[in-house]
């Protein structure tokens, strides 16, 4: 896929702008007249667009008007044990030939099983069961929408006995046997380093770039566990992380720029404290003197 | 299979306690809560956002324990947000802590009407000029079809007037006795509105929405209401928009 030199604002709209949710308060549209000089594209979830009209759907094609956009969704559960929810497959195919983005993106992760949504991102282990069932999904993700997916790496915090290959490893296998893209989100390898003790570069080190997409930037929330061990957690509502820009900088020297994104949807700030995350990615992704990138 | 078991991970996830499942490496309980936490909290706001009268009526640690037991009763099956809190006023009509609040369940399903109205479909309205053209001998036979942000809550207890109060609507008053109060939840741009209806409106209403002829709505209407008004229920139809086709029963048949 085409990697355009871009800082991206992420907008998603829970929050921000008004979520299918937020039905009882009408928000405001970021000023486009500085937006449209520093941003190249945009991002939503795809299940805040799911309804059938009305303000979300107005707000989105006058973003679309104005943006590239990615779509990334949050509901597919493509690390579950269940077979893809044929329905919500049937949703996501009408929101992406209605608006046509330049990505799709979803998440390494399960959310639903037995007909019931839990509402996170949650884990799963990694085993050769388990990769085969990601195979299959994104497979019939990618023939469904009839489009590459790139697919997220996610934060973790716990881990299971039973994984026995390395995230990185179960990733990679994911891109050689579907053909997807990876969207990789630098907070999310920071924070699992963090948390289970690895060093975030060797993670890094490994990552197939080749097939990179996306990169994600976002804030994370520190506390502690039982142990006291510190426990970061993926909040999205704080600027990005002093060594998490550092790890971005790192990987755009070597690997030159690439779409990057500030997912900043809890507790949204006004737009000048967006904007200075947002110019700070561009700084770097402008200032890369990396050989550009064969896409 | 030994190890990670699904059913186990969900029961963790939905226990009020504070255990990881078994199958993890080291001590967890904490790290495991981070993801019993993001659910819980999630669909609780996500149910606030819908339904800030009931919220604002019952207080937030009543409505968060009574928004607990709905999602254990009704464990949302879509990952559309949107939708969790469709089932919400069925739920609080039947949740035996809420009986106190008679009109608790009415304002609910004004506010799930108000939700379901803002995502409705964006079909064209009718204006004046398509009812003018409507030939005077086809009117009793006129077949209209109301836009799908278009919902009517009938309420034995006052809602429409509760609502207003609790959304800031009007100023907060005694009721002195509960009364019958219809109301009409529309879309008219992108603001969901909800309006007190007339008596006897609910009623040629909900007919008119159910297929039935302009005559057959105006029988059950004025059955319903003595001295119901047709010319003012018409004036609320075309004047409020809320018309999106016309048919006549012949043509249709």
């Amino acid at each position: 896929m085409s990697r355009a030199r871009s800082a991206l604002l992420e907008e998603r709209w829970t929050g921000y702008l008004p979520a299918p949710a937020s039905v009882s308060s009408r928000s405001t549209l970021p000023p486009f007249s500085t937006a449209r000089q520093t941003l190249t594209f945009i991002e939503v979830h795809a299940e805040n667009y799911m309804g059938d009209g009305g303000r979300p759907h107005a707000q989105l094609a006058a973003l679309r008007e104005r943006f590239a956009l990615s779509i990334h969704g949050v509901g597919l559960s493509i690390g579950g044990e269940d077979p893809l929810d044929s329905d919500h497959l049937t949703r996501l195919v009408k929101l992406i030939e209605r608006y046509k983005p330049q990505s799709f993106s979803e998440h390494l992760a399960w959310s639903s099983h037995g007909g019931e949504y839990f509402n996170d991102l949650l884990p799963l282990p990694y085993t050769p069961q388990t990769l085969a069932r990601v195979v299959m999904h994104v497979s019939q993700v990618q023939e469904r929408l009839g489009r590459q997916m790139l697919l997220e790496n996610p934060s973790t915090y716990i881990r299971f006995e039973e994984s026995t290959i390395d995230e990185v490893d179960f990733l990679g296998a994911i891109v050689a046997r579907t053909g997807c893209g990876l969207l990789l989100d630098i907070n999310n390898v920071f924070v699992s380093a963090q948390n289970h003790g690895a060093d975030p570069r060797s993670y890094l080190a490994n990552f197939p770039f080749d097939a990179v997409g996306e990169i994600h930037l976002g804030g994370h929330d520190a506390g502690f566990d039982e142990t006291g061990a510190v426990l970061l957690i993926d909040a999205h509502g704080s600027p990005v992380a002093d060594p998490v820009w550092a790890l971005f900088d790192e990987v755009i020297a070597r690997h030159g720029p690439m779409p990057s994104l500030i997912e900043w949807d809890n507790d949204v700030p006004e737009w000048q404290i967006l904007l200075k995350e947002i110019s700070r990615a561009t700084f770097i992704l402008d200032h890369s003197t990396s050989a550009s990138r064969v896409a | 299979m030994p190890g990670f078991r699904t059913e186990s991970f969900i029961r963790a996830l939905k226990a009020p306690g504070d255990r990881a499942p078994v199958g993890l490496v080291g001590p967890s309980d904490r790290r495991f809560a981070v993801h019993r936490n993001t659910v819980a909290i999630g669909l609780i706001t996500a149910l606030e956002v819908q339904f800030p009268a009931v919220l604002d009526l019952v207080g937030s640690e009543f409505f968060r324990a009574t928004a607990r037991a709905f999602l254990v009763a009704y464990p949302p099956a879509s990952p559309r947000l949107t939708i969790v809190g469709e089932r919400f006023p069925q739920f609080l009509a039947g949740f035996e802590p809420a009986l106190q609040f008679p009109y608790l369940a009415d304002v609910a399903r004004i506010e799930a009407a108000r939700v379901r109205a803002y995502h409705a479909a964006d079909t064209p309205r009718l204006g004046i000029e398509t009812f003018s053209s409507v030939a005077a001998d086809a009117l009793e036979d006129l077949r209209i079809e109301l836009h799908p942000a278009v919902a009517i809550v009938r309420s034995a207890h006052s809602a429409f007037t509760v609502f207003s109060m609790a959304t800031g609507a009007s100023a907060p008053a005694a009721i002195s006795r509960w009364h019958a109060e219809d109301c009409l939840i529309d879309r008219p741009e992108f603001d969901p509105i909800v309006q007190l209806l007339a008596p006897g409106m609910a009623v040629f209403l909900h007919t008119l929405q159910h297929g039935a002829t302009l005559a057959d709505a105006t029988v059950a209407a004025s059955e319903s209401t003595a001295g119901f008004d047709l010319s003012e229920a018409l004036a609320t139809v075309i004047g409020g928009r809320l018309a999106v086709h016309l048919s006549t029963a012949r043509r249709d048949q």
